[in-house]
């Protein structure tokens, strides 16, 4: 099955969510993403155990910490898919595409532009 | 160790808005190990406020260290040679640290980046709780190891009082009762005819009550 | 019992009577009427009037104010002090200051926490706990002094209370707790509303067992229910307390309307059944803004007219 998900996602692996800091996510806006799904496995189907119930947690602060410094928590999120769900996973993307479209770019990446 | 917690970034703007040259600087013991202010948070600071400056179109500096201690000279000391780059310092560390920073350089304004909570323990990650409030004449021995002046909440000496209810505290259920846990222990170890001794008036002069405190040794002072 | 202080309360429970108080809570305001009226609508059917210090930490007019004003009707007050507000200085200042109007009775409490109240962001003080305001109370009594050391210039002659839940955790200490307070000084207690008479029974063997009941008067403490409502309330909300499901139950079981009568005859069947029990030496009656039933259950309890008081 070949699907088509929306061009301008990049794609970073690891090897369980759990591994995800919140200082990448954090990172990630600094560098000028506009926004970032956090993919993990279903919940209780970890095999690290927790890692895709810790990595919601981190995913949570670092919402919080966009919406503190008024970036829009919104643009970090998490889902939760198993990996024989490819249909879902596009549809899951191209939503949250079409979200962060609605919000807009983030600012941080227009400064950054404009430094350049 | 000394727990805090972090502060609302929010606060924290508030604080450095009007500066240009920040530096956050981390502290390596307990604020690390509780996670409010080691290298870790000091990195996700860092980022946050750069974000922040940079969304509102203003060029900040904003450089990270992580000291080893900021309760010591020596380790504050390395930060004489470019402390000066800076027009503020925003400290990380507990209150010790901040306060030892400031008195340390004079001119330069120096903000906490947590709250200073209570010296306490981890319980699991992610939870710490309170265990000693530092009175400065410890009764532990008299109370089978726990410390009714940091773990009740009427800090009684000889407890526990009417609002003890299975075990829990009257203020939140969530707190447990500190007396349960001293007879619980007393119990444990054979001692509960212990209880009925009077605990006497305490003397809170060693405590906060007798203005800033200050232990000296002689025999290894330099 | 030879008596060793004026206190018409002391005098009523030494010649062996079974005494009677009550309470009222002061105003939040300073009209003194709602002290003096309460306590009109009780006085001939008690012996002493508790007045609640800034209870469950709501700001309240003072209780030495409202003793005094208790005082100025020829009424008999009982100072109640919490530790949560005072240090030892305030504390030592106003048992004097109670002692200057001859209020010759104290309640020593610690407090509910200043977070049930209207300052929760207040501090508290605790610098004594509620056995210690005993022993310093007995001290400045018996020995005349400050527990500075100094001498007192016309000591305190205070009859001293305190207040006992038997039915707080664990109960394993409860009669221990009440020994302690016994080795502290204490005269005369006060319990927490009773509701489950059959564990307060049980903790009065245990009392009894001791000799505890020699040491010290033991007023058992009631408080009639208003409603089911108020049943509930207390059964689920207020620390501490211990009331059967049967009793909620028979709260319930009436119509609304009857629910307040049947509130107050379970208070006189509680006061019935526990004058039989051996060591109880009187009843603490705690109606809450309901003071004007206080003459009813007093009444039909059996307990009126209440005896003079006699050296």
């Amino acid at each position: 099955m070949r699907l088509q998900y929306p061009s301008n996602v990049k794609i970073i692996k690891l090897p369980c969510t759990g591994k995800v800091d919140l200082i990448h996510l954090v990172k990630s806006f600094e560098k000028g993403a506009d926004g970032v799904c956090v993919v993990g496995c279903l919940e209780g189907a970890c095999q690290f155990t927790k890692g895709n119930i810790r990595a919601r947690k981190r995913v949570e602060e670092a919402q919080r910490i966009l919406d503190s410094i008024k970036l829009g928590g919104e643009r970090v999120q998490m889902f939760n898919l198993s990996s024989s769900e490819a249909p879902l996973f596009v549809k899951v993307i191209s939503e949250m595409t079409e979200k962060i479209k609605e919000m807009g770019p983030n600012p941080i990446k227009t400064a950054l532009k404009k430094a350049a | 160790m000394i727990v805090a917690k972090r502060k609302p970034i929010e606060e924290i703007i508030e604080e450095v808005q009007a500066y240009d040259k920040i530096l956050l600087v981390g502290c390596n013991e307990c604020v690390t190990v509780c996670e409010a202010g080691g290298k870790k948070e000091v990195a996700v600071l860092a980022s946050a406020l750069r974000m922040h400056f940079m969304n509102q179109g203003k060029e900040v500096k904003i450089d990270e260290i992580t000291l080893e201690r900021q309760c010591d000279h020596e380790y504050l000391e390395e930060l004489r040679n470019q402390i000066d780059q800076y027009d503020v310092v925003v400290s990380l560390a507990c209150g010790v640290g901040v306060q030892f920073m400031a008195e340390k350089y004079m001119n330069m304004p120096v903000m906490p980046g947590v709250d200073t909570c209570f010296m306490g323990v981890t319980e699991e990650r992610g939870v710490w709780s309170e265990r000693c409030q530092g009175c400065g004449t410890c009764m532990l021995a008299k109370t089978g190891g726990i410390c009714p002046v940091s773990r009740c909440a009427k800090r009684l000496f000889n407890g526990p009082c009417g609002g003890s209810t299975n075990g829990h505290c009257e203020i939140d259920k969530n707190v447990i009762c500190a007396w349960q846990l001293i007879i619980d222990r007393m119990k444990n170890l054979d001692k509960l005819e212990d209880y009925e001794a009077l605990v006497p008036i305490k003397d809170w002069s060693t405590e906060r009550a007798g203005g800033p405190r200050k232990v000296v040794r002689e025999d290894v002072m330099q | 019992m030879k008596t060793k202080t004026p206190s018409k309360l002391e005098k009523i429970l030494a010649a062996g009577n079974l005494a009677v108080t009550s309470e009222c809570g002061p105003p939040r305001g300073s009209d003194p009427e709602a002290i003096t009226k309460k306590a009109g609508m009780i006085k001939d059917h008690v012996d002493a009037i508790n007045i609640t210090d800034n209870q469950t930490s709501v700001t309240r007019l003072c209780s030495l104010a409202s003793c005094i004003h208790l005082k100025l009707m020829g009424l008999e007050p009982i100072l109640q002090m919490v530790v949560r507000d005072r240090n030892r200085i305030a504390l030592q200042s106003d048992i004097l200051g109670a002692a200057s109007f001859d209020i010759h009775n104290i309640l020593c409490l610690s407090g509910d926490h200043q977070q049930f109240g209207d300052s929760s962001q207040g501090q508290n003080v605790f610098d004594i706990d509620s056995m210690q305001l005993i022993q310093t109370v007995r001290h400045m009594r018996d020995d005349g002094k400050f527990l500075g050391g100094d001498d007192i210039n016309r000591p305190p002659r205070m009859f001293v209370g305190a207040a006992a839940n038997p039915f707080a955790d664990p109960f394993e200490i409860r009669t221990p707790r009440l020994a302690k307070k016994i080795a502290a000084g204490v005269e005369f207690i006060q319990t927490q509303c009773i509701y489950n008479l059959d564990k307060f029974e049980l903790w009065m063997q245990q009392n009894r067992d001791r000799g505890l009941h020699e040491k010290a008067y033991i007023m058992a403490g009631v408080t009639p229910f208003k409603s089911a409502g108020m049943a509930k309330y207390m059964k689920n909300r207020v620390p501490g307390m211990d009331v059967p499901d049967d009793v909620v139950k028979r709260m319930a079981g009436v119509p609304k309307e009857k629910q307040a009568q049947e509130g107050i005859d379970i208070c006189v069947e509680t006061i019935q059944r526990l004058k039989e029990c051996d060591g109880v030496s009187g009843f603490h009656v705690m109606a809450i803004e309901w003071e004007e039933k206080v003459p009813e259950i007093v009444e039909r309890s059996g307990l009126y007219p209440r005896p003079e008081a006699v050296e």
